[in-house]
């Protein structure tokens, strides 16, 4: 399987031939090239997705890891060197269908929503080195590659989020998000030091190898203020996973983000960078389960936490995007708790099953939820749902397609997020009740924001439409993508997805639990129930309780004052307290001792440049007493 | 009875310095040159005088005075060509005027 | 003899003296060259003096010959305001003075309070010791200790290359 080596060149040259050329070609061949390019690329990603599941993946039922390509890049010693290659095992196989699928349907999708925009062949560019950094993000056979690709990653996220960069808003965004997740990839890299300083390796299969043996004997009895060195050293790589994938107290960037083009937002963060955490949460899964089993319990307590903090904001935001950032955080949540109340070997491993399964559902639904965003807010021109209303006469598939999408993340059977979902309630049903719990009432709430923002969109009043156009359905371009991601978001359900991935690599049955399917069937019931009742026809009772809750509500609006929070703790304590003292002293103190020195220089400079007349007879004379001078001085001693 | 060494060395000594003062005090680029001529030659006499009073049996001295007239005369047929140079491009060839490379 | 030979010393002494000082003092360079020649010849003959025959030789076939010669054909390519005599600042010509008066003090001093290796118990210094041309013609093309063919090469190559340097410097554009 050595021609997978491709679907990583693929992009990389279509980026540098856009990124370089681009200029001299016509939009929309740049923008055909580039499509073209991912659809080899998903091509691609298929074929090796047959080969691997069906064909080569297996040795006596156990899936393996197979490297097709691995080489040694950067040799600094005999145990310190970085290698690049490709790894294939079903997580990653599993990533490379989602994200060449995804991206291929917003190369399509864009060629209709862009049309027209600026810096169009840069745009296709951007979406290139995007699609080739997740691609090697995932591929990574070693823990620094994958750094290296997680951080192209974050630049080609902070270049799209930027890409209407004359918007202030825009770059005040792709800012933000690039600082936020380099801030927490310092703690990913602190931890891939601290565990390579360990272990003496990059190499996830030797991490991995025999219940994480290597791991556990290198770090035994090491500790660092009181935790374990281990502890230490996966919860700084879960800091990086938690940045990117947008988890408490994380998060702030990502509904910033959605000031990026629309089909941005539907790769970036919904299908695939931000589950970018989760995927390496889930890669070092044995590592952590057998190395750290506290740090995988704190994860689980930080993604319900941050599942149902991020759920109970969307029901307030206006903005749609925003409610589909914010529901994005929530999803990615769940995954996060499914790992951490996964066990591991057989229907233990259910959890991480659900996990990458939830990952691989929502990935789709949540794509097809941003794209049809993207086709409303191309028809209304305007992101607030007060400018929405009354939809669905005019956007006939955009409006069945988005309610296919709800329908799915609500968890309704027999659509795919149903499946996913369940089995995470199961598994955190079997591991921890408070999880649980939590997670039944996201279930809920998510079901409530998603019709709340189905029936602002398509139901209610109808709003005056501006006079000169009405709004009118998307060209076939964008409507194709929606199509194709509704049906995948139907069937994908029905894949025996615990046959192939499983966190030992052996492949169970997995069985719908029905107590659990019941009990969360109802509980989007009753979300979708109190929406429409609120909702469709558009009256003001939201208004009324809105004005009932009246603080709680407010504080909701703001996303609980998370970044008023950072802006003062970055703001007050941070450059107040630490770094200006310092900058005073680096101004008043270490640039004063240079302006001095040079002060001196130039003023003693000055005063005896009239030394030098360039009068050779008077450097001699010069020359003639010096000379004396010394002789005298050497006679007397 | 010899002339005394130190005679010698007096009258060298006179030489280099009336070599000295006219290399400071001159304006014209030849004369300063000239000068230079003196204060070389004190220096050969010096050279000679040492090698026949304090090691008469040896050769060096009379040795470097002979590469030093051959070095001497070198010098001399290129600081003529510079000065000649000179006086081509600004038509003077008074040394106080030669300061450009101080700035 | 004795007697003969301090004469004729500082006979030289005093002409080569004055010689020096009209060469450093004449307003015109044409004339200071002269001068110079003079007092070229004059070290030429405190070489006889010393019996250096060889030096003596050299002495005037290069300097005098060649390189006064040279003197004088520069001075005739840049005469042109060669008859406007220089004017001196006094400043400056008291501060020569005075530091080569100094100076001479000092070297003076300096060469009357040190101890020199007693010449005077050689008796062979000033008498029919003049070297031999055999010796000096050894003595240049040798390759042993004290000899110097190497010097003697790397000096025909400075000639050499300041043949060169000087064309090119002098030639017109």
């Amino acid at each position: 399987m050595e021609y997978s080596i491709l679907i990583l060149i693929t992009p990389l040259l279509i980026f540098l031939l856009l990124g370089l050329l681009g200029g001299k070609l016509k939009p929309v061949i740049a923008g055909r090239i580039g499509t073209f390019g991912l659809l080899c690329v998903a091509l691609l990603s298929y074929v090796i997705a047959y080969q691997y599941f069906f064909v080569e993946g297996t040795v006596n039922g156990k899936w393996i890891e197979k490297i097709p390509l691995n080489f040694e890049w950067l040799r600094f010693t005999d145990t310190l060197h970085i290698d690049l290659g490709i790894l294939l095992d079903p997580i990653s196989v599993m990533m490379l269908v989602v994200i060449s699928t995804v991206s291929l349907m917003v190369h399509i999708y864009s060629l209709g929503y862009m049309h027209g925009e600026g810096g169009f062949q840069r745009y296709y560019a951007f979406l290139s080195l995007f699609t080739f950094s997740m691609l090697g993000l995932v591929v990574a056979t070693n823990i620094f590659q994958m750094y290296i690709f997680w951080e192209l990653v974050g630049v080609s996220s902070y270049l799209l989020i930027g890409f209407y960069y004359t918007k202030p808003s825009a770059v005040a965004a792709s800012k933000k998000a690039f600082i936020v997740t380099r801030f927490a990839d310092l703690g990913f890299l602190i931890g891939i030091l601290v565990l390579s300083f360990y272990t003496r390796t990059f190499d996830f299969g030797l991490l991995t190898a025999d219940s994480a043996s290597l791991v556990v004997t290198s770090m035994q009895g090491a500790s660092f203020m009181g935790l374990s060195v281990a502890t230490w050293a996966l919860a700084l790589i879960f800091m990086g996973g938690a940045g990117k994938s947008a988890m408490f107290p994380l998060h702030i960037w990502l509904p910033d983000a959605m000031e990026g083009p629309t089909p941005v937002s539907a790769l970036i963060h919904a299908a695939t960078m931000v589950v970018a955490g989760v995927y390496l949460v889930a890669r070092l899964f044995t590592v952590y389960f057998f190395a750290a089993p506290d740090v995988l319990t704190m994860i689980g307590y930080i993604g319900a936490f941050t599942a149902l903090f991020a759920a109970i904001i969307a029901i307030t935001q206006t903005d749609i995007k925003r409610v589909l950032a914010f529901s994005t955080i929530s999803q990615i949540a769940y995954m996060m708790v499914a790992l951490g109340v996964s066990g591991y070997e057989g229907h233990d491993g259910l959890g991480y099953m659900s996990s990458m399964f939830h990952l691989f559902t929502h990935a789709f639904f949540k794509a097809l939820l941003f794209l049809g965003a993207g086709s409303v807010i191309h028809a209304v021109h305007s992101n607030e749902m007060s400018d929405m209303g009354g939809l669905r006469k005019y956007l006939p598939i955009t409006h069945l397609t988005f309610l296919i999408a709800c329908l799915a993340i609500a968890g309704i059977y027999p659509l795919s997020g149903f499946f996913s979902k369940d089995e995470i309630l199961s598994a955190a049903f079997h591991h921890d009740k408070i999880l649980y719990w939590t997670l039944w009432v996201v279930a809920g709430l998510t079901a409530f924001y998603m019709f709340r923002l189905y029936y602002s969109i398509f139901w209610g009043k109808e709003k005056v439409h501006h006079g000169e156009h009405k709004p009118h359905e998307s060209p076939l371009i964008m409507t194709v993508p929606l199509l194709i991601l509704a049906l995948l978001s139907c069937v994908t359900g029905f894949i025996p997805f615990s046959k192939f991935v499983s966190s030992d690599n052996l492949g169970f049955d997995m069985h719908i639990d029905m107590t659990i399917a019941l009990s969360s069937i109802a509980v989007a019931v009753v979300g979708i129930g109190v929406a429409t009742a609120l909702y469709m026809r558009g009256g003001d009772l939201p208004q009324k309780i809105a004005q009932r809750l009246g603080g709680l509500y407010r504080a909701t609006f703001h996303k609980f004052y998370m970044d008023e929070v950072w802006q003062f703790i970055t703001k007050s304590v941070i450059f107040k307290c630490i770094c200006a003292p310092i900058a005073w002293f680096d101004r008043h103190v270490i640039d004063a001792t240079m302006n001095g020195l040079a002060t001196v220089t130039q003023k003693t400079s000055a005063s005896i440049k009239g030394l030098q007349s360039g009068q050779v007879q008077f450097y001699t004379w010069i020359f003639l007493i010096g000379a004396l001078v010394i002789g005298i001085l050497a006679l007397c001693v | 009875m010899i002339v005394q060494m130190e005679h010698y060395l007096v009258v060298s000594a006179l030489m280099f310095f009336i070599g000295v003062y006219g290399f400071i005090s001159r304006k014209n680029m030849i004369a300063v040159l000239i000068s230079l001529e003196l204060m070389l030659n004190a220096v050969e006499i010096n050279f000679s005088v040492f090698n026949r009073y304090l090691y008469p049996e040896r050769l060096e001295g009379m040795f470097f005075t002979l590469f030093g007239i051959a070095i001497t005369a070198a010098e001399t047929a290129v600081a003529l060509a510079i000065i000649i140079n000179v006086y081509r491009h600004i038509g003077d060839i008074n040394i106080r005027k030669m300061n450009k490379l101080k700035d | 003899m004795d007697i003969a030979s301090l004469l004729i010393f500082y006979a030289l002494a005093a002409f080569m003296l004055g010689m020096s000082l009209l060469a450093v003092t004449a307003r015109r360079v044409l004339h200071a060259a002269t001068y110079l020649l003079f007092v070229l010849i004059g070290t030429a003959g405190l070489y006889l003096l010393l019996n250096y025959h060889f030096l003596a030789a050299v002495q005037l076939s290069v300097y005098a010959g060649g390189i006064v010669i040279l003197f004088i054909f520069a001075i005739f390519l840049t005469n042109e305001h060669d008859s406007v005599s220089e004017k001196h600042r006094p400043l400056r010509l008291i501060l020569a003075g005075l530091g080569a008066v100094s100076g001479l003090c000092f070297t003076v001093l300096v060469a009357f309070t040190h101890l020199f290796k007693n010449y005077s118990a050689n008796t062979t210094i000033l008498g029919d010791n003049e070297v031999n041309m055999k010796i000096i013609g050894n003595t240049l093309m040798g390759t042993e200790k004290y000899q110097y063919l190497l010097p003697f090469e790397m000096l025909s190559i400075l000639l050499l290359a300041c043949i060169i340097g000087g064309i090119l410097i002098a030639r017109k554009q």
